[in-house]
């Protein structure tokens, strides 16, 4: 039943033993959506256990599932109305399997979240709904399940639907419908329970055929992630999928980060019946540009009048599924459409218990299971949305190891803090960290570096050659031999920003990015220390005896006493 | 977009992605109309081009009409074949009168091991789908099995917004599922569409028809007048039988396929 019909996806969710897939089960069953063979197995089963059928056993589908009696693992089956097809989730609504709960409510457009009405409200109920809140999914019917164990008592669901709405209007969910049910009867699933009079709206099949189903990507800004170059013939072509907007043969298109700019040439097909010269937003497509330069994975092909951002510092809401903890200053992948790029958690700004809402603002952990606000620094720059403006390309997950451990939403671009100044010359920009502080706290008893935030020096600014644990000599040249940048701060004012390549050693006093004097005096200097850095970088020379060789701290900068640290500031250790 | 382009769209994705992945990469033909459908899909998506071998994995139980079939469509399309037989425990004997299961483990799951290890895969692209089977339902696009090609199914890691697992241990393979989503009537209107030829033991003959294709042994035929493809989705829309019904090593055990699959097989 599925050609030319429209085709939603709804999650199941909800706490352990709350009776997800009873529903969904019954729900099959009732709509004659499960062939009898599977049905036969599932009576042959439960006979051989001298159980009554059991309709969770139509999706619980592995052995262990059925003997223990839960869903250790999400399933999508299909079923469909008059009006339309559905697939259906089902997701564990035990703790232990939560990244299974998320991988099946991600891919979902809709939401069934399924309450006790003994139990009432418990600990999943909660951090299912702030997950689907997470996820984007704003649709969604709280369904009060095992309605028969309380007599279909009205004041019981009435007390239920005012503590979830609560919670879950705090959390900007507004559910769409509250449907009080008991899915081992089949009361209020197919039809009107007669047990229920005093419920006057819909049962549940009828309920979810009222769901409306997003629409408008096509109508969205361009955003066409390049997934692949393809040479196999004499065309170049660029594979990818349009993940919103609308692509025509001659637009002229903007190519991020690069910038570059070129113009729709043909978008390519396999057979003639396919040929076309427009594309939109889901399609997988191929197009061949008017300017052959080089193009890689990861880059976003955009209209020129609405792009994409394109920056490395964001701020975004995530949940962590790893089982180690989620730490600052380490080194995680981040995987956003099809970019991949090294990245690390600048700032834990909150970390959410999602069953209670309670925020920790001091935490310096996220544990397995847990949501934070977090602050990202990706290493290079990326493109993206926010996710509120483009759900696609607003999104992104963290590997750690061989596993994708955390998924996230971009809530904003982070303008207001960055790690790292910059000097802008006319060509060139040098990132610059020679402006932190260094402080020994005495509270804490340790040494901690303290970020300054993100300024930006252009040439004929003054620059803050002295701080408080700091004081360099006003007529300096800072070097960074990874980005290969010179800046020349002369009287305390940036004077020139220059390529290394370009530069001439006049013993003028260096001091590297980081703001540590360089232990450089004659050009032979000058020279041996850019031999001992390539010796680093090819691994003949290790790091730390490079740094205690050429790098002098003290020289010009103290570590300065603080007793407590401010929290609105950041740090880093 | 309408529905089949929604689905043919996601799968092009994931071929696409299991292309860019992976160095060594091959996709599973079981001359069937799930893979053939798979087969058409890698054309598409890659200009009409193929860009990795397509296997069988030969049990020699095949009905004839399947291997003359595959012989045909791998000339005319131009395949990059590997055609693999067990032929060690052929010789010693194995066939379905040494129990189904037993028989299913040796020349089909045993098979696809030798191959994967003979060629070094680290990605297999398979045509499975959720709605034949409850072990399948709970499959993940992209599926990590160990050297032994074993599926650790009580521990899936998170695959959400079609960021998928490739990153694993050398050694390991990935199995890649880009029709993991259709169903049985997508597949049949997806064949009409697209006019994607198929062998002939999909459509009734005498009253009868394969529904789902296997070894000749364990493989029967349901009753059926159904000799267009319009004919095939009609009879689909109101059948309450299943899908593999006919395949016998299903049926040896409530959880066969299960077992099966935890130890590499399709």
């Amino acid at each position: 039943m599925s050609i030319h019909r429209e085709k939603l996806k709804i999650v199941v969710v909800g706490h352990v033993d709350h009776g997800k897939s009873t529903v969904i089960g019954r729900l099959l069953y009732d709509t004659k959506s499960v062939a009898e063979g599977k049905i036969e197995r599932v009576k042959k089963v439960c006979k051989e256990k001298g159980k009554p059928f059991e309709y969770a056993y139509l999706l619980d589908a592995f052995e262990e599932e059925q003997k223990q009696g839960i869903t250790i693992d999400t399933t999508q089956l299909q079923f469909f109305t008059k009006k339309r097809d559905y697939v259906i989730i089902d997701a564990p609504g035990h703790k232990e399997f939560l990244k299974n709960m998320i991988s099946g409510a991600a891919n979902a457009e809709a939401a069934l979240l399924i309450i006790d009405a003994k139990e009432g409200v418990q600990e999943q109920s909660k951090r299912h709904g702030y997950i689907l809140s997470l996820l984007g999914i704003q649709k969604i019917y709280v369904i009060v399940n095992k309605m028969d164990l309380i007599d279909y008592s009205e004041e019981r669901f009435t007390t239920i639907k005012q503590e979830m709405n609560e919670f879950l209007n705090s959390l900007h969910v507004y559910p769409l419908k509250y449907i009080p049910i008991s899915a081992f009867y089949g009361e209020n699933l197919t039809s009107k329970s007669d047990y229920m009079p005093w419920y006057k709206e819909e049962p549940i099949l009828e309920a979810i055929d009222l769901i409306e189903k997003d629409k408008g990507l096509e109508d969205k800004p361009l955003r066409f992630p390049i997934q692949d170059v393809y040479k196999f013939d004499h065309r170049r072509i660029i594979a990818g999928r349009i993940e919103s907007g609308t692509i025509h043969v001659g637009d002229e298109i903007l190519i991020s980060p690069s910038n570059k700019k070129t113009k729709v040439k043909s978008i390519e097909y396999y057979q003639e019946k396919d040929k076309t010269d427009f594309a939109v937003a889901g399609k997988s497509v191929g197009i061949t540009v008017e300017d052959e330069f080089f193009n890689k994975r990861g880059a976003f092909i955009s209209h020129c009048e609405n792009r994409p951002i394109v920056d490395h510092v964001f701020r975004a809401n995530l949940f962590w599924m790893g089982k180690n903890v989620l730490v600052k200053d380490k080194k995680y992948k981040l995987k956003i459409s099809t970019q991949e790029v090294e990245c690390e958690i600048l700032v834990i700004n909150k970390v959410i218990d999602a069953t209670n809402l309670i925020i920790s603002e001091d935490a310096s952990e996220v544990r397995t299971n847990d949501v934070a606000d977090v602050t990202i620094k990706t290493k290079e720059d990326i493109s993206f949305d926010e996710f509120k403006h483009n759900q696609n390309t607003g999104r992104f997950v963290l590997v750690e190891g061989y596993d994708v451990c955390g998924g996230g939403i971009i809530s904003k671009l982070e303008k207001g803090i960055e790690a790292v100044s910059k000097f802008v010359g006319e060509e060139v920009d040098f990132k610059v960290q020679a402006f932190d502080e260094y402080y020994f706290v005495l509270d804490e008893n340790t040494v901690k570096r303290s970020v300054r935030y993100k300024e930006v020096f252009s040439l004929g600014d003054a620059v803050p050659t002295v701080g408080e644990s700091y004081e360099y000599p006003p007529s300096i040249d800072f070097i960074d031999l990874e980005q290969s940048r010179v800046a020349e701060i002369r009287k305390s004012i940036l004077n020139k920003v220059i390529r290394l390549k370009d530069y001439i050693f006049e013993a003028q006093q260096i001091f590297d990015s980081n703001g540590f004097y360089v232990n450089v005096t004659t050009k032979d200097d000058y020279i041996n220390w850019q031999k001992d850095y390539e010796r680093v970088i090819n691994g003949d020379l290790l790091e730390v005896d490079y740094a205690n060789k050429w790098l002098d701290f003290e020289k010009y900068r103290k570590i300065s006493y603080r007793s407590t640290l401010n929290k609105t500031l950041d740090y880093m250790i | 977009m309408d529905h089949l382009d929604q689905l043919e769209a996601q799968s092009i994705y994931i071929l696409r992605e299991a292309y860019k992945k992976f160095g060594k990469l091959g996709m599973l033909w079981s001359i069937g109309k799930d893979s053939t459908v798979l087969l058409w899909l890698a054309k598409k998506a890659f200009f009409g081009h193929s860009p990795f071998p397509f296997i069988h994995v030969d049990t020699t139980h095949k009905i004839p009409e399947m291997i003359e079939y595959r012989d045909k469509i791998a000339k005319e399309f131009d395949l990059d074949l590997i055609v693999h037989i067990n032929e060690e425990a052929l010789k010693a004997g194995m066939g379905p009168h040494e129990g189904r299961l037993n028989c299913c483990k040796a020349l089909k799951t045993d098979g696809l091991q030798q191959v994967v290890t003979k060629y070094e895969f680290e990605g297999l692209i398979l045509g499975i789908r959720r709605d034949e089977e409850g072990s399948r339902s709970k499959e993940r696009v992209f599926s990590e099995r160990n050297k032994d090609s074993e599926w650790d199914y009580t521990n899936q890691p998170p695959e959400l917004w079609d960021q998928f697992k490739t990153d694993f241990p050398k050694g390991n393979h990935i199995r890649v599922h880009p029709i993991l989503h259709w169903n049985e009537i997508d597949i049949w209107a997806y064949i009409e569409r697209e006019n994607i030829p198929l062998v002939d033991l999909y459509f009734a003959r005498d009253g009868k028809r394969y529904r789902s294709l296997g070894c000749a042994p364990c493989t029967g035929k349901i009753d059926s007048n159904a000799i267009t493809i319009a004919e095939i989705i009609e009879e689909l829309k109101h059948t309450t039988q299943s899908e593999r019904a006919g395949r016998a090593q299903d049926q040896e055990d409530a959880y066969a396929m299960q077992k099966l699959r935890k130890d590499g097989y399709m």
